[in-house]
């Protein structure tokens, strides 16, 4: 939607930032200690000499590079194995059986907790966070296709069986594009929450990285630095997510929108009466409009690992039912 | 709406095809309903012919999609058979087409990815798919809205879009429930000259569920009634001049009293 944000919208937004850091700034440099303690807090100024200093070193590039391949590599593989395993425990009565109760005893455990397993299981350090970046990534994306594939409208599989389509042509031309916009969801809740758990992991167990950066500088008491780890891992976030938002939009741009205003004008020959406007019924129209704004403030809600995403998936027209008739 | 009054009446570049030929369609003793599910209806001894137009006619609730769904094959007989040229139906297949009561275009595929959907479900080429179902939508009428979403369609033009989606596949049989159910009276009718066109070229057995008895004394060759499964021929002519014809009338109060 930021592409017809008004000059208005946008002023409004930078300022809020600015007056964010102007306040951060006065409490700072005038060492204010209102029950809240600023005398020991980096002043932005002194943040920002010392993220200039950092950015001009390459061991800040490389910390970066790793942070990033682990999530890159860790955010992957659980998008993959998430939409795999929610297909199948959705449209599978094994799999459900199988993986159901699995899934469910595993996915209260934090995915910061598995630290002890992945050092137990895996050879490497590296191979340990990425294993736990999968693992809180995993449970959401698992989770909300599930909710997307059961919530798919059965009419659609029936019409693709009725052309003579088989199972493999469902799950290919039904099941997975119906539940992207699910699917998507999970994909963005998974994204912050592989975030928190690099950056975790990274400290507890890292060498390079971020994470490891952010806690050595703490350990030695650099706190400006600190706080450049902290931008850095915020920046990080927000070009990831933002990544992930604009690949949904992408592949669901056939969702009905908001904007998208109403049907076409019939393509009328010339000379024809003049058709009487049959209005779209909007709101069967509208599966999962919701969707892409709920899962943009998913991330940012600091989701515990696991935590299942608001039922993103719901709404599908559910008025097929009487076809029973 | 902008529905052609005879959809063959605008030259062509390609010549239509010939069609299929219409399968023959049966029911033996066929009890019909969900497993477990409210009262079941029949048993329904039925015929349909190849080729025919058969409207189904009856009241809500009393099993007209449910026979449909039966012919297609998405619902297994309680008890009996049903039968597709002599042999027992075992589940839905490319030869007998479904047109949904309610949208049931996928809304992820562009209106020609739709139509597109039998045909790559068939094999058919890319090239070959794709001047068919432009074929189709011209046919229809809707040659300008191949690269729209379904949701940007109107509910007639969705209709429109599914029926060139299921006569895409060249099924032998049709079945469509209600198509034009939700249309209102203007569009209703130009959807029935519009079917009333294709259909009569295409070979294909017909069997069409209507809760409207002009629209069954119009489209059809002959009448099933629900849940009773008595079957009646309509006269012919049928075209509109015929509608205040005496027999027609007598038909339609015939097909009235009979509900």
């Amino acid at each position: 939607m930021s592409a017809g944000t008004s000059l208005g919208r946008r002023l409004v937004r930078a300022g809020s930032l600015a007056a964010a850091l102007g306040a951060w700034q006065l409490l700072t440099a005038y060492d204010v200690e209102l029950w809240l303690r600023f005398a020991q807090f980096p002043t932005v100024g002194e943040v920002a000499s010392a993220l200039a200093d950092r950015v001009g070193t390459a061991a800040y590039w490389q910390d970066l590079g790793h942070s990033l391949r682990r999530i890159v590599t860790g955010f992957l593989l659980a998008a993959v194995l998430g939409v795999a395993a929610g297909t199948a425990i959705a449209r599978s009565r094994w799999a459900a059986d199988l993986l159901g109760p699995l899934v469910e005893v595993v996915r209260p455990v934090p995915a910061i907790a598995l630290v002890p397993v992945a050092i137990l299981l895996l050879p490497t350090n590296e191979q340990g966070i990425v294993f736990i970046t999968c693992a809180a990534a995993f449970f959401p994306v698992l989770v909300s296709t599930r909710h997307a594939v059961r919530a798919l409208s059965p009419v659609w599989e029936e019409a693709v069986l009725t052309m003579g389509g088989g199972r493999v042509r469902v799950l290919w031309s039904v099941v997975l594009p119906g539940a992207l916009p699910g699917v998507f969801g999970g994909l963005s809740v998974g994204v912050g929450v592989a975030w928190i758990c690099v950056i975790s992991a990274e400290m507890i167990s890292g060498e390079y990285g971020v994470g490891y950066r952010t806690w050595q500088d703490y350990t030695v008491v650099d706190y400006p630095g600190v706080f450049v780890g902290m931008a850095t891992i915020g920046a990080l976030g927000l070009l990831t997510s933002t990544a992930v938002e604009a690949a949904g939009r992408r592949v669901t741009s056939w969702l009905p929108h908001a904007t998208a205003g109403a049907p076409v004008p019939d393509a009328a020959p010339p000379g024809a009466p003049a058709p009487r406007p049959v209005p779209v019924p909007e709101a069967k129209a509208a599966p999962d409009v919701g969707t892409a704004s709920e899962a943009k403030a998913a991330p940012d809600a600091k989701a515990v690992p696991g935590e299942e995403p608001a039922p993103a998936a719901g709404g599908h027209p559910a008025a097929e039912k009487e076809s029973v008739a | 709406m902008s529905v052609p009054k005879s959809p063959a009446a605008p030259p062509r570049t390609t010549p239509r095809p010939a069609g299929p030929e219409g399968a023959e369609l049966a029911l033996e003793g066929a009890l019909l309903g969900h497993p477990g599910g409210a009262a079941p209806v029949g048993p329904l001894d039925l015929r349909v012919a190849a080729g025919e137009v058969l409207a189904v006619v009856g009241p809500s609730g009393c099993g007209k999609t449910t026979l449909l769904r039966t012919l297609a094959g998405l619902l297994p007989p309680l008890s009996g058979r049903v039968l597709r040229d002599g042999v027992p139906v075992r589940g839905p297949g490319a030869d007998r087409a479904l047109v949904f009561q309610h949208d049931a275009l996928l809304p992820w595929r562009s209106v020609r990815a739709n139509v597109e959907l039998p045909l790559a479900i068939r094999g058919v080429d890319r090239a070959g798919r794709r001047r068919a179902a432009e074929e189709w939508l011209d046919r229809v009428g809707l040659a300008g809205h191949a690269a729209a979403w379904p949701h940007r369609l109107s509910g007639g033009q969705r209709q429109r879009v599914q029926l060139a989606r299921a006569l895409a596949g060249r099924p032998r049989a049709v079945l469509m429930d209600e198509p034009f159910g939700a249309l209102d009276a203007h569009t209703r009718t130009g959807m029935q000259d519009l079917l009333t066109g294709i259909l009569r070229g295409s070979g294909a057995t017909v069997v069409f569920v209507t809760h409207d008895v002009d629209e069954a004394v119009h489209l059809g060759d002959r009448i099933a009634l629900l849940p009773s499964g008595r079957v009646l021929d309509v006269p012919r002519p049928r075209d509109r001049a015929a509608h205040g014809a005496p027999e027609t009338r007598a038909l339609r109060r015939l097909v009235l009293d009979s509900l």
